[in-house]
């Protein structure tokens, strides 16, 4: 239990540290020192308590009721704030509706209710406070030699590093925060302060772009916070409890209408369609911030409010929709990402899509389901922090996001072509992570009801993943040129970290079936009184083929052995050992090697449309839903 | 699971795959006209195979090729053992995306361009298939070959919508016209070799070897449909496998375009029909 408040804490005290120290070495070591120390402590509360269950904790509401609601206040008056200075009307009233409707839940209904328990930790918040330690301490890490770049590339931006590692380091309080609220006020205060946090480091660079974009996020998170807000008002009006394990056990009868609330919140801040697009347009900050939303932190957040109210959408009509936004944005997301050849926006789509999946399990809500929708939030944060760090490092060397830009990675900066490649293959390979977390959410969709649908979008969608993951691997491993080798000029702490990442990959893959057993078994347990695995045989399976693969490379040292190279078939043109080849009219042309987009198939704007139309309908029947179930009355 | 089905089937799937493979080029030179090879040509084929030189475009590239082998061997053996369908599918792909990454480490246009249609390949049958097993499992219970294999009705019968779509897609895993898109037995139509074009040798040869795995364990996903009475099955098997014969010869490639809208519409209409209607049966 101490550990949880060190978790809450530590974080905090760090932000505050780093923003009162002058910019100095010592600073970047203390950023590297509060990593560990937060990695380390969240390792801890895995070890210790593991096997605990669930545990309420009494803390007491005051003082620190009191101190966040004034936190709350303080994040929504500074939105306020720099919504005027940077005259945005409609993020301003956003923040005045929110600011009035939480005004009127404290002064008339928050003294009426009373939280038994104000903290909680159980298997699932203890997963994902990992996940928020472990992976969001390392980008911490990597922002620091990344930042130090950054500002030698960009001599126009103002460095403002103190703030960006505050805020940093201040996310990571807000998630523990989160993730160990059992009081949903509380929740919602941090909630918030995730919000406004985003919002500060995407507008780091101070640009039009990444103001208007920092504004997007907020304005469409702020929609969710009153969704949000209005949940709590619910509760005070019908006298229900403030008190998340009360409501999930209480199910669908008492719990539905604060859940669909919720869950349409979550929608937002886990960038589903209709609302993604303000996380596409987080890409302007710098590249750790981006590994941040996309892993640890945001929009995990956003998944883990689903996920957690799973018990209660389980066949409803509201539950039914909610997945269904998720299965769509899946769908549409992933072609979307096929047409993409900017490494980032690739990233982003696929968080959408996958991040869909989950929300799919969650608004399906069986034990089978939750099981898969952990396995994915998991893997998934793995896998992409990896990913995004490792397009940071290869921008940096090569000055370019696009991935056809990144031809040939695999000859100048070989091992970060390596991890990059590992950090794919885990997103969409067996018998790497993710690919085990589909085959969960495939089986947990055919048993569900409406499964058909599922299964379709599913099927479909996991097809389109495979192009589009593959064809990037392929331009990696493609030697179009013979480029030197540069990754000498790699930070060494940024190839630590990326190394970390790429280790976490292939070990939590093969720890699945522990995982699984220890934590994810226990938690789907203790909801629904059931197990969900994938059988003995297929585990013993899973790993003969993870070692395969592992085993595979050495077969690399017989190939190696007596091999005549030869150039590329050029249909017999002069070609130069650079492959230049002598083209029509004597003119020397150099070959080139682009992947295919398919933009008539899944272009942009129109899947966009077309799944922003279908996600809204479904919205509206979620809340129809809702009103049919009786759930106002 | 058996694990005796599995070694019988990495011994004997060579011989068997081979040898229809000779078959299959008999019978389509006789439909052109021609007298063509004798029946055991693909095994002289590779025999010559193995004793080329090794050349090599990329050092890399052979360690894709023989992951492509290994793991289509892996997923046949687990499929005849009666293991689970889905990861039976998962290790599919696997091995198809790493004869991709070979392609691509080759580094050569013609290659490169193969890679990409074979890809497009993948994204087009790969629904279908995963929508076959889980209709297997909708009608069976279970997503245990074996279990399968053991269902006492004849699930052509639950199944038929599936049955023709795994058809349709059938004609593009055998790399066959008119969906032989990325790499074809037909030079006319072919850009240079394909995905192959730079594989050559015993790599080449392990190409070949891996086909004959995967060609028999798609004659095995059609037995599913029939196995609950062996002589109709295997009367199935063999008209199934002439009538893609017949339609290799009848028909000339198409635009990969067109073969990804097709099979997925196809895919679409067939899977959702037959699903639904399966579920509103066991319904009632």
């Amino acid at each position: 239990v101490d550990v949880l408040y060190f978790l809450l804490l530590a974080p905090l005290i760090a932000a505050v540290l780093l923003y009162v120290l002058p910019d100095h070495p010592v600073r970047d070591w203390l950023v590297r020192l509060a990593a560990v120390v937060i990695a380390g402590a969240s390792v801890y509360l895995l070890a210790t308590a593991f096997d605990k269950g669930t545990q309420l904790i009494a803390f007491p509401t005051e003082p620190a009721g009191l101190v966040l609601e004034g936190l709350g206040l303080a994040v929504a008056l500074a939105i306020l704030g720099l919504s005027i200075k940077y005259r945005k009307p409609v993020a301003a009233a956003l923040v005045l509706v929110q600011v009035g409707l939480l005004l009127w839940f404290s002064v008339v209904y928050s003294p009426g209710m009373h939280a038994e328990h104000n903290l909680f930790a159980d298997e699932f918040s203890i997963v994902m406070a990992v996940i928020i330690g472990v992976i969001g301490s390392a980008i911490c890490a990597y922002a620091v030699p990344y930042m130090r770049t950054f500002h030698e590339h960009h001599p126009e931006i103002q460095d403002r590093r103190r703030m960006f590692f505050f805020v940093l380091f201040a996310f990571l309080s807000a998630m523990f925060g989160i993730v160990f609220s059992n009081n949903l006020a509380w929740f919602l205060v941090f909630w918030e302060v995730t919000t406004f946090c985003s919002f500060v480091l995407i507008g780091y660079t101070r640009t039009e772009e990444a103001i208007d974009n920092a504004f997007l996020a907020v304005v469409l998170n702020l929609v969710g916070g009153i969704g949000f807000t209005a949940a709590l008002l619910w509760l005070g009006m019908t006298g229900g409890s403030i008190e998340l394990d009360k409501l999930i056990a209480g199910g669908a009868a008492i719990a539905l209408v604060p859940a669909t609330l919720i869950g349409f919140a979550g929608l937002t801040k886990a960038a589903q369609l209709p609302f993604s697009s303000w996380l596409l347009g987080a890409m302007v900050a710098p590249t750790p911030v981006s590994a941040l939303l996309h892993s640890s932190t945001m929009v995990k957040a956003g998944v883990y409010a689903i996920v957690k109210f799973a018990p209660v959408f389980a066949n409803t009509l509201p539950g039914l929709a909610l997945g269904l936004v998720g299965g769509v944005t899946f769908l549409a997301a992933s072609a979307i990402a096929v047409t993409q050849s900017n490494a980032k926006r690739v990233l982003a789509y696929s968080t959408v899509a996958n991040l869909g999946l989950v929300v799919a399990c969650g608004g399906i809500g069986t034990y089978e389901a939750v099981w898969a929708a952990i396995l994915l939030i998991i893997f998934h944060a793995v896998a992409k922090s990896l990913l995004f760090l490792g397009v940071g490092t290869v921008e940096h060397q090569v000055h370019s996001r696009d991935i056809e830009d990144m031809a040939g990675l695999i000859t100048n900066l070989p091992k970060v072509g390596l991890m990059m490649l590992i950090g794919m293959a885990g997103m969409y390979l067996a018998p790497l992570g993710m690919l085990l977390s589909k085959w969960a959410t495939l089986r947990a969709f055919i048993d569900a009801p409406g499964g058909v649908i599922f299964l379709l979008l599913v099927a479909f969608g996991s097809a389109v993943t495979v192009f589009f993951w593959a064809k990037w691997m392929g331009l990696l491993i493609a030697r179009p040129n013979r480029g030197e080798n540069i990754e000498s000029r790699v930070p060494r702490d940024e190839l630590a970290v990326l190394g970390l990442l790429a280790f976490l990959v292939v070990t939590v893959s093969v720890l699945f079936p522990w995982i699984s057993r220890y934590l994810l078994e226990p938690y789907v347990f203790t909801l629904y009184g059931q197990i969900a695995q994938l059988g003995q045989d297929n585990i013993i399976i899973m790993l003969l083929m993870m070692g395969t693969v592992i085993l595979l490379p050495a077969s690399l040292l017989y190939f190696r052995k007596g091999r005549h190279v030869l150039k590329p078939y050029m249909s017999g043109r002069a070609t130069t050992d650079d492959m230049r080849f002598s083209g029509s009219l004597g003119i020397q042309r150099e070959m080139g090697l682009h992947n295919y987009y398919l933009e008539d198939l899944f272009n942009e704007p129109r899947t966009f449309r077309a799944g922003v139309a279908v996600t809204v309908v479904l919205i509206v029947l979620m809340f129809a839903g809702l009103v049919l179930a009786g759930g106002f009355a | 699971m058996n694990y005796l089905y599995a070694i019988v089937f990495i011994v004997l799937a060579p011989l068997v795959g081979g040898l229809i493979a000779g078959i299959d080029r008999k019978i389509t030179a006789r439909m052109q006209g021609r007298v063509g090879p004798p029946v055991l040509q693909p095994f002289y084929d590779l025999g010559k195979l193995l004793e080329k030189e090794h050349v090599v475009v990329a050092l890399s590239q052979n360690y894709f090729v023989l992951g492509y082998l290994v793991f289509n061997l892996f997923a046949g053996a687990l499929f005849f053992a009666g293991g689970d369908l889905l990861l039976v599918v998962f290790a599919f792909t696997l091995a198809d995306v790493l004869l991709v990454l070979g392609a691509y480490a080759a580094t050569s246009p013609y290659s490169f361009v193969g890679a990409e249609r074979e890809l497009v390949q993948v994204m087009a049958y790969e629904p279908m298939i995963i929508l076959a097993a889980a209709g297997f499992y909708i009608a069976t219970g279970s997503f245990f070959v074996t279990d399968i294999a053991a269902y006492p009705a004849p699930l052509i019968v639950l199944l038929p919508g599936l049955f023709l779509g795994l058809f349709y897609v059938l004609t593009m895993k055998l790399r066959k016209s008119p969906f032989d898109i990325s790499t074809s037995h037909h030079a006319h139509q072919e850009i240079v070799k394909g995905v192959t074009t730079e594989f050559s040798g015993s790599t080449l040869g392990m190409v070949e070897v891996a086909h004959w795995y995967e060609t028999v364990f798609l004659l095995g996903l059609f037995w599913l449909f029939f196995a609950w009475n062996p002589v109709v099955a295997a009367i199935a098997l063999v008209i199934i496998y002439l009538a893609e014969i017949f339609i290799d010869n009848a028909t000339a490639r198409v635009r990969w375009g067109f073969a990804l809208r097709s099979i997925w519409i196809v895919t679409l209409v067939l899977a959702t029909l037959n699903i639904v209607a399966l579920q509103l049966l066991g319904g009632l």
